[in-house]
């Protein structure tokens, strides 16, 4: 039977006290108060059914796959395969074979940065990534441009931190080969049109990868329609396990790109004269995979899509909302980042309060933030922060949690004196 | 554990306004320490008469028990012997890691007992002991920039 809801906190076909059910981490007290999870942009909370799927996986299913001729191995191998598929559909990936297992966001970026990266690259070329990059989206960028003699170029953000896309028009040259954009900003909850950003640079021909970890659990995911040529998300931001991910490449482009690590699975063929490689993508998917993880991650894409965009985005709309009219009531409180498109993701600081002892003293009444620079210190250097504290939203998240961060942010206050 | 327990006024106090906080021109020996995942930094300064520690200072920014206990390290040793400053760190250090907390080295401590309470949040430990491992730094000449994470 359905109970009723709040008109606040639930789109009204959907109960978020049931939906809440789903994740078991968030009945929990944590200091003798209840858990209050407002760091799902670091990782979010896992529902029952990606849990049991993990532990059905290891106790009725695991065997290593693509190698065994028996029933349990193509039962594991089946499984991972499927997952791929809908990870593909996910994606809206024309092709399955364009959908590589990785570990998460980082090391697809490292995987393009490395195979794709060294094969294009000449000295003297240019990579284009903008100011509100994660750490992921800009050091392996860094490490290719300076092993290959090429030039990293920023596009620069405003005071709202949005992308002026004019200057990020300007640096797009003759020299652009690759151009790697954050999708959804982890510190500033920017979400970037980047259909257009990608449109620009295929202007320029340039290859262009977008960092998805932020924006998969958000919003649907269309690569074709995006255009880009790269695409990652990860599994454990997204309702799923850590340690997977998957990076989506155009197949053109990942049968030219050389393998990223040698070993088993990744092969055709092995003489110790020459070894030819298995197409994508099993040449990117060297050694043994994280099974359970693949599996884990399908089932929390099953689990979004049942539980429907609609949902999830109206329930992040009233969150976001309600944090930007609460918020602020604490004096002394600033908001950083006020994109016009943005996620359920809200940087502060606090006039006196260095951002780690906000996350001290919320810690003792449950409450769970992030504080720190967020891997985005060229983004703290720019707002001349050391460090904010972050409140991240999930669709499980209600508007009495908003209230119980503002309260705790009252106390800490009261603690310093302010 | 009562939040105030860990922010004793006297921290709050030396956090709002911190003491020694400036440049030593002709320091005989400067630390740097800096702890990259918190974003706290600090530069210790300390200038010797013998081996008397004749003046010390410092100069950084972070969270408030960091900041704090640079202040009132620089308090504590101001005109102490290096070996008394030593001890001092090897005192400090084991009462926020709860090695061997007593209660008769707290009392030795003075203001320095301030912090007895950072024991209780492990993830707080390295803020409270950036200024100490700093000044023994310093005062081993080490060149490389210090870090408690």
């Amino acid at each position: 039977m359905q109970t009723e809801t709040e008109p606040d906190s639930a789109t009204g076909t959907i109960d978020i006290e049931r939906v809440r059910q789903d994740f078991p981490v968030l009945g929990q007290e944590v200091r003798g108060k209840p858990l209050t999870y407002l760091d799902n942009a670091a990782t979010s909370q896992k529902p029952i059914q990606v849990i049991e799927a993990l532990s059905r996986y290891y106790g009725y299913q695991n065997a290593n796959i693509h190698r065994g001729v028996y029933f349990l191995s193509e039962q594991a191998t089946a499984a991972y395969e499927a997952a791929r598929v809908k990870a593909q559909r996910f994606l809206n990936a024309a092709n399955p074979a364009e959908v590589v297992f990785v570990r998460g966001t980082t090391e697809a970026v490292n995987l393009v940065a490395s195979s794709y990266g060294r094969l294009l690259l000449q000295p003297g070329d240019e990579v284009v990534i903008s100011a509100m990059e994660h750490h992921s989206n800009i050091v392996p960028w860094q490490m290719l441009c300076e092993s290959v003699g090429a030039n990293l170029r920023v596009a620069p953000i405003d005071t709202s931190g949005t992308l002026i896309v004019p200057e990020y028009e300007k640096l797009l040259g003759p020299r652009t080969r690759i151009v790697a954009l954050v999708h959804v900003s982890n510190s500033l909850g920017t979400i970037n049109d980047v259909k257009h950003l990608v449109g620009l640079a295929k202007d320029k021909s340039a290859v262009v990868l977008i960092d998805g970890a932020q924006a998969a659990p958000h919003m649907p995911i269309d690569v074709q329609d995006i255009g880009c040529d790269f695409y990652t998300a990860s599994g454990h931001k997204m309702y799923g396990p850590t340690g997977i991910g998957v990076l989506y490449g155009r197949l053109e482009l990942l049968e030219a790109m050389p393998p990223y690590q040698g070993g088993g699975e990744m092969i055709r063929s092995v003489t110790f004269e020459k070894t030819t490689y298995a197409p994508p993508p099993a040449k990117f998917e060297a050694g043994t995979p994280h099974i359970a993880g693949a599996i884990g991650m399908g089932v929390a894409i099953d689990y979004l899509e049942q539980l429907g965009w609609d949902f999830v985005h109206e329930q992040e709309r009233v969150l976001l909302e309600y944090a930007l009219e609460r918020l602020p009531t604490v004096p002394g409180l600033k908001i950083i980042g006020s994109a016009d498109s943005r996620a359920s993701v809200v940087s502060f600081t606090v006039d006196g309060i260095h951002a780690h002892d906000i996350g001290t003293i919320v810690d003792q009444e449950g409450v769970a933030i992030r504080t720190g620079h967020h891997c985005t210190q060229p983004v703290m250097d720019f707002f001349g922060v050391p460090a904010t504290a972050r409140a991240s939203f999930a669709f499980y998240n209600t508007v009495e949690e908003v209230d119980a961060l503002t309260d705790a942010l009252m106390e800490a206050r009261e603690v310093f004196g302010a | 554990m009562e939040m105030r327990d860990l922010y004793q006024q006297v921290i709050l106090d030396h956090n709002r306004s911190p003491r020694n906080f400036r440049e030593i021109e002709d320091a005989d020996h400067v630390a740097h320490g800096d702890n990259p995942l918190c974003g706290d930094k600090i530069r210790v300064y300390v200038k010797l008469n013998g081996d008397m520690i004749e003046d010390i200072s410092f100069h950084g920014s972070g969270c408030a028990i960091s900041q704090s206990s640079a202040s009132l390290m620089t308090a504590a040793v101001m005109g102490k012997s290096i070996a008394e400053a030593e001890e001092m760190f090897h005192k400090f250090h084991a009462m926020v890691t709860a090695e061997s907390d007593q209660p008769a080295s707290r009392k030795e401590l003075g203001k320095l007992a301030a912090f007895a309470g950072v024991r209780e949040f492990p993830a707080r430990v390295k803020c409270a002991n950036l200024a100490w491992h700093t000044l023994h730094a310093a005062l081993k000449e080490q060149a490389e920039p210090v870090s408690t994470e």
